[in-house]
This record gives C-alpha cells, sequence and structure tokens, in this order.
C-alpha cells in the first residue's frame, strides 16, 4: 500500500463512507449476492423456489448480507420511458402482457444494512460486540458477540440476524476488511449498472440528489430517495436508496425510527412505575393491620 | 408457495399483499420461552426484596423472612435462564465488558450483579442469624435495586422495534411492576400459609398488584388500538385471558380466605397469572414484529 497513490481514499481520509443504490437501474442480476456471499465466505444455500418471482434469497439473515428483491407490480398504464442516457442506462421497462390485457412494471432492488447513523442494534448491545468503525459503518465482532441476540428486533429494518450455527449476530460490515485496504465493498465492485455505488457518504447524497432531479425531469414521478435525509429517525441511513415506488413496496419501513430515541422517556416511566412499587409495599406495609 | 413464477396465474399477482409478499418488515425477537419465565423470576426477585426490607424495617420479621426466601426463588434460577438463552453461554461474561446506557439489556446485567450478592447475601446472613447488621443493610441495598429488576425488563422490550412493544412502552413498565408486585405478595403468602397461615399484609399486596395489573394491561390496550396483538394473536389472547382468570381469581380468593388451603391454592393462581401475563407480553411481541401490517400501521398513522 504505497500513500503515495492513494491518499484520497476512505482509509486515510477518515471519512464517513456508504452506499448509494439506484434501483433504476438495477437489472437483478444479483451479482452483489454472489460477490458478497464469495468474499464474506456466507453460507449459499440452494433453497426451495418461493415463487416471489426471482426473488429466492427471501430476506436480508446472517448469511444473506444483499438481498436483491423483485417486485411485479400490474399497472393500469403503459409508461415508456425516455430514450436511453447517453451513461447507457434504461429505466425498467413497463411490460405488456401477451394478452395486452394488463401491463406489469418489474421493480428490482438490492436491499442491505444502512449503517444507520443512530443504529439500534449498536445501542442495545449489550456487550460492545457491535462497534462504530473509523469509516462510520457499524460492525459485529464475532469474537466478542455471545448471541444474546438484542439487536434481533432492535433494529428497524429487520436486518441483523444470528447465525444458528456459530451463535453470533451477523450482517454486512461493508466489507470492512476490503475498506481497510482501500479497495471497494464487494457488492458494488461487482454489479454491473453502477445501482450499487460506493464512496464518501456526502458524495452519495449528492449523487442521489442528482440522479433523483435526472429522472423526475423525464416524468419519471414515482422516484423518491429513501435514507438520505439527515433528519430522519435513524439520523440519515449511510446506505441511500432511489426507489421508484413506496418503500413498503420494496420491504422496507415508510418511517423507521431507532427506538433508543426514545430510551430517557421510557427509563423515567419504569423509575416512576419502580417507585409506585416501593410506594404501594411501604403504604401497605406500615399502614396496615397485621 | 413453491409454484415457480411462470404458473401463476394474473390473479395472484393483482391480489397485491401488504409490503413486499407479505414478509415481516422488522424481525420478531429470537429469544427463548426462558425469557419470559425470567421476566417473572426477575420481578418476583426484585418486588420481595422491597418486600424484605420494609417488613423488617417495620418490625415484621416473619414476613421480612418469607419475603427473602421468595426474592431466593426468583433469583436463583435467573442467572441460569438468561445464560441459557445466550447462543454463546459460554462468554456470559462478556455482558459485564462494558456498561453502556443505551442498552438496556448491559444496565440490566450490572443492575443484577450489584443485587444478585445483596438479596443473596441478607438471605444468607439471616438465616444463619450471622452478622444480622450487614444482614439489615444487605436487605435494605437489595430492596433498594429491587425495583429496577422489577422494571428494566420492560424498558428492554419497549426498546426495540417491535411495534406492540415500543408502542407501549408508556403502560409496560407498570405492567411489569405491578405484577412483579402481585407475584412476591402472593410468594410471602405462599411461603407463611405453607409455614403456618397466609401473611394479611403479603395478601393485601397480592390483590393491590394484580389491581394495578389488569389496570395498566387495560390502559396499554386502549393505547395501542389497531396495533393491540392481544387481540388479533390467539396465543396472546389465550396468556392474556389466562393471566387475568388467574390474577383476578387469585386475588379474590387470597382477601376472602381465612384458612390455609385457600389461602394457598389463590396465591398459586396469582403467581400462575403473574407467569401468564409476561408470556402475552412476549408472545405479542413475535406476532406483532411478523406482521408486516403492524409496522406500516405503527409507521404511518394518518393512511
Amino acid at each position: 500500500m504505497s500513500d503515495g497513490l492513494v491518499t484520497d481514499l476512505p482509509s486515510h481520509t477518515g471519512e464517513r463512507v456508504g452506499f448509494f443504490t439506484d434501483t433504476s437501474v438495477c437489472i437483478g442480476c444479483k451479482a452483489c449476492e454472489v460477490a458478497c456471499k464469495e468474499w464474506n465466505d456466507l453460507e449459499s444455500l440452494v433453497g426451495e423456489l418461493t415463487g416471489n418471482s426471482y426473488d429466492n434469497t427471501g430476506a436480508l439473515t446472517a448469511q444473506n448480507w444483499r438481498h436483491v428483491t423483485f417486485i411485479e407490480k400490474p399497472t393500469p398504464t403503459v409508461a415508456v420511458p425516455d430514450p436511453v442516457e447517453p451513461a447507457g442506462v434504461t429505466l425498467p421497462t413497463a411490460l405488456v402482457a401477451p394478452d395486452g390485457a394488463a401491463s406489469l412494471v418489474w421493480l428490482m432492488s438490492s436491499d442491505v444494512c444502512k449503517h444507520c447513523t443512530e443504529a439500534a442494534c449498536l445501542d442495545v448491545c449489550p456487550t460492545g460486540s457491535l462497534f462504530r468503525t473509523e469509516f462510520g459503518t457499524v460492525v459485529v465482532q464475532p469474537d466478542i458477540c455471545n448471541g444474546c441476540g438484542y439487536c434481533v428486533p432492535a433494529c428497524p429494518f429487520g436486518v441483523i440476524g444470528r447465525d444458528e450455527s456459530s451463535g453470533n449476530a451477523a450482517k454486512c460490515t461493508l466489507c470492512y476488511d476490503r475498506l481497510k485496504g482501500d479497495q471497494t465493498p464487494a457488492c458494488a465492485h461487482a454489479c454491473p449498472t453502477d445501482s450499487i455505488q460506493f464512496g464518501p457518504l456526502d458524495e452519495m447524497r449528492e449523487r442521489a440528489d442528482r440522479r433523483m432531479g435526472e429522472l423526475r425531469n423525464r416524468g419519471e414521478h414515482r422516484a423518491r430517495l429513501y435514507g438520505h435525509d439527515p433528519d430522519d429517525g435513524i439520523g440519515g441511513s449511510g446506505a441511500v436508496f432511489l426507489l421508484l415506488d413506496e418503500p413498503e413496496v420494496y420491504g422496507l419501513p415508510p418511517a423507521p425510527i431507532v427506538p433508543t430515541r426514545r430510551l430517557g422517556q421510557m427509563w423515567a416511566t419504569s423509575a416512576i412505575a419502580g417507585l409506585g412499587l416501593v410506594g404501594a409495599v411501604v403504604a401497605t406495609v406500615f399502614g396496615g393491620r397485621r | 408457495m413453491t409454484a415457480p413464477v411462470g404458473t401463476l396465474k394474473r390473479s395472484d399477482r393483482s391480489e397485491a399483499p401488504v409490503g413486499y409478499y407479505g414478509k415481516p418488515i422488522v424481525r420478531a425477537h429470537i429469544w427463548d420461552d426462558t425469557i419470559a419465565w425470567y421476566f417473572f423470576t426477575g420481578g418476583l426477585a426484585g418486588a420481595s426484596s422491597v418486600l424484605a426490607a420494609a417488613a423488617e424495617l417495620a418490625g415484621h420479621p416473619q414476613l421480612a423472612r418469607h419475603a427473602r426466601r421468595a426474592a431466593m426463588v426468583g433469583l436463583l434460577p435467573s442467572p441460569v435462564l438468561l445464560i441459557s438463552d445466550l447462543a454463546r453461554p459460554a462468554r456470559f461474561y462478556n455482558m459485564l465488558r462494558v456498561f453502556k446506557p443505551t442498552s438496556p439489556m448491559s444496565v440490566g446485567s450490572w443492575l443484577l450483579s450489584a443485587y444478585a450478592p445483596a438479596a443473596g447475601g441478607s438471605w444468607i446472613l439471616r438465616e444463619l442469624g450471622l452478622l444480622p447488621r450487614l444482614g439489615r443493610a444487605l436487605g435494605v441495598a437489595a430492596g433498594v435495586i429491587g425495583p429496577s429488576i422489577s422494571t428494566y425488563t420492560a424498558v428492554l422490550v419497549a426498546d426495540t422495534a417491535t411495534p406492540v412493544w415500543h408502542e407501549g412502552r408508556r403502560e409496560l413498565p407498570f405492567v411489569f411492576a405491578s405484577s412483579s408486585l402481585a407475584s412476591a405478595g402472593a410468594a410471602a403468602n405462599l411461603l407463611s400459609g405453607l409455614e403456618r397461615a397466609g401473611s394479611p399484609i403479603a395478601g393485601r399486596l397480592a390483590a393491590i398488584g394484580v389491581g394495578c395489573e389488569l389496570g395498566s394491561v387495560e390502559l396499554m390496550h386502549r393505547r395501542l388500538g389497531a396495533l393491540d396483538t392481544y387481540a388479533t394473536d390467539p396465543a396472546t389472547h389465550r396468556f392474556s385471558k389466562a393471566a387475568t382468570v388467574l390474577s383476578l381469581g387469585g386475588a379474590v380468593g387470597t382477601l376472602l380466605s381465612r384458612r390455609r388451603l385457600p389461602t394457598i391454592v389463590s396465591s398459586l393462581a396469582v403467581l400462575a397469572g403473574s407467569v401468564c401475563e409476561r408470556f402475552a407480553v412476549v408472545r405479542a411481541g413475535t406476532a406483532s414484529a411478523s406482521d408486516p401490517a403492524s409496522v406500516l400501521t405503527q409507521q404511518r398513522p394518518t393512511g
């Protein structure tokens, strides 16, 4: 590693990095899933066909750190996109069924850990196994995790899972090891359409804004950004998405909030309840007849 | 649903399930039933230590002795239940690797580490009649930490993305505190009844606990509205119903009975009701998190 060549890369600048996932150019090839499993040595199970379009991965789990969603959406009108951009990207094509009776829009998106600014998994982890890296990402240290499972229901996105063979919590590390070696995360590296982009988070947000503007100008009114707002319930996501429908269509929560934000209120309530308990006991024991 | 896409009929496509193929948006907790038992045993221990300390100070040594024993009945299985629910139980000590105020489980681990020696020490010393002043001091310490042992578990579940738990965050600490109080009163009454005769003070506390428990559960139902998994999930509903019947029946029986056998049976009913109340909370969480509609209702109150 020569400092002279790579001084502007994240590990040298200490900048927060993240993903911009532009679902408008995702072709559903699942190269991201494969590259992730290859690099991170995750289990590749050939399961049953789910019947949910081409999605046989199912969900983000301890072994699936990328998950390509496929949505087949019936639509009353046939929206034909504008001609191909110079960059060589096209919008998802609206399909007309062979019988011509209805049309179908096919949405694809590669989902991943959001590496939240305010991360619930990290907040609730009792061992300190989950930690914030120098890249601003959230990573599990498998040698410390004792498999308590608290992070699993805490995550507002249902991302993190517990691996039943190792007993450890596991999720996307944003390729922490690759970042340390000034490499792009495996999924972004493998993505053939630049649907998954990687870089400093500020730049990712700018690109997302720019791309949104482009699509809106071209009449794609379904386009919306997800996770880009630092004032949202998780303080902004480390993985910004450009979606072509409501978040819940992709299985994403529409207004996620880190539960820990209300922790002070919850401790206060529990203190009042505890005092009530003491009050009831004291009043009964001291005030009561025997 | 294992049919390949090509065989799906158009009607299958147009009947849109909630969210993404009806799949959960958040993930349900993955704890075993041991966690529900721990919510009960920890709650019983904490509230019993409060009762023991108060009874000792008020000059009711018999009641204090029974409450200390009830605290041990709750405390002794608690670490076993907690550690057995870890996927890496051999690493349980990592719970004390850091202190994290943002993690109710970390706070609880430290509270339990402070509480256990105090409650255990006071019990041993008082039973053996050794070092009475230290025994009493430890008893007071256990009584001071006790309420937090009874209620932190409510914060633990509320501090998750599980809709029914998070939206029940204002009532759950009261449900847990009062259910703990009911179980502590019932346990002391039971031990007292087994020895000679029931303790009227403990019986009254059990009844007060049951009243507050059922009241705060009712308030929680009202707040939850459409999010109320208690009404929609059969397992939750059964446990909740059982909790109400057992607690209420036990409380009435406790107040009315003058003889040993009815006292013992009534106390056991209150204890069983408290167990069912915790199982209802745990089951409600599973059902709530597994249902994508629940998350959408929580996050889109207008739509």
